[in-house]
């Protein structure tokens, strides 16, 4: 059991910075929609359009990696199994 | 008596050239918008609302008699992260199920200077955010765009009247939750407003 914690917290860890990083690392808030610049081509004026996106921020990594922490500090619970030894 | 009709009639073809028009600045494209920005220690909070409505009268002859009454409709403010738009809808921010609207409502326009089609203009008028009234000076660049409505608009034949405008506001000046500390979300607001109206014939 204790070993099954530490292998969800390296997973979820590894699972979620690898997300984080190959969705652009972003370094701030967590986005579920970017904005989008637009053109009027009549009036020249500048507008935002949002397209719905979902974009993973600094926080949304923190909190992955305290669930982390916090299945591998569990798995300090569980005690060794005791190993049985044979006898010659 | 023909000549003094023939006079009459030209006199009023002027002054319906030189009247002034109202230009309604409800957009169907959905193009109008203002954008705001608080600068905060990880990232600036930035976002936009594109609810605008209102009315302004301007005559290209004289454009320092320009009037109006710019309408934000404070439930469109949109950031990109869900948890901080519920922030900025709630009570202790915007509280936009009680205040609905932003208004900006111009009083008189100083230093004007048109070139051409464009006039630069200090508007001074009342900023009203959260139920609470400011008299307010702002920099605006206006931009006449004569029967180009029917570019925009198809079947439909007028003018546009281009507004641009750059300032900032003090959050505290507006009870916008004045416990959040300054450090964290800074105390001013910059604000860009980007907004056509349309004066159809």
């Amino acid at each position: 059991m204790k070993r099954c914690f530490r292998i969800a917290a390296l997973v979820l860890a590894v699972t979620v910075a690898g997300f984080w990083l190959a969705a652009g690392a972003h370094r701030g808030w967590t986005k579920t929609s970017v904005p989008v610049k637009t053109v009027d081509e009549v009036t020249g004026l500048e507008g935002l359009e949002y397209r719905k996106q979902f974009v993973p921020g600094l926080d949304f990594l923190g909190a992955a990696l305290l669930g982390a922490g916090i299945l591998a500090g569990a798995s300090l619970l569980f005690r060794n199994q005791p190993t049985t030894e044979t006898k010659p | 008596m023909k000549l003094n009709l023939l006079l009459a009639l030209a006199g009023l073809a002027g002054a319906a050239f030189a009247a002034p028009q109202t230009f309604d600045f409800k957009d169907p494209k959905g193009v109008n918008n203002a954008v705001f920005k608080l600068d905060a220690p990880l990232e600036a909070i930035t976002g936009s609302a594109n609810g605008i409505s209102g009315a302004v009268t301007f005559d290209p002859e004289n454009p320092a008699a320009t009037k109006g009454r710019i309408v934000v409709a404070s439930a469109t403010l949109m950031v990109p992260n869900p948890l901080q738009k519920q922030h900025l809808h709630s009570a202790d921010w915007l509280d936009v199920a009680k205040f609905p609207e932003i208004v900006f409502e111009s009083k008189e326009l100083q230093n004007v200077k048109t070139e051409g089609t464009a006039t630069t203009a200090e508007v001074a008028g009342t900023f009203t955010l959260k139920g609470v009234s400011k008299d307010l000076t702002v920099p605006i660049k206006m931009t006449y765009l004569k029967d180009k409505l029917g570019a925009r608009v198809p079947n439909l034949k007028g003018d546009l009247l281009v507004i641009r405008a750059q300032f900032s506001i003090k959050r505290s000046d507006f009870g916008i939750n004045p416990r959040a500390p300054q450090d964290k979300v800074s105390d001013t607001i910059d604000l860009t407003l980007s907004i056509a109206g349309a004066s159809p014939r």
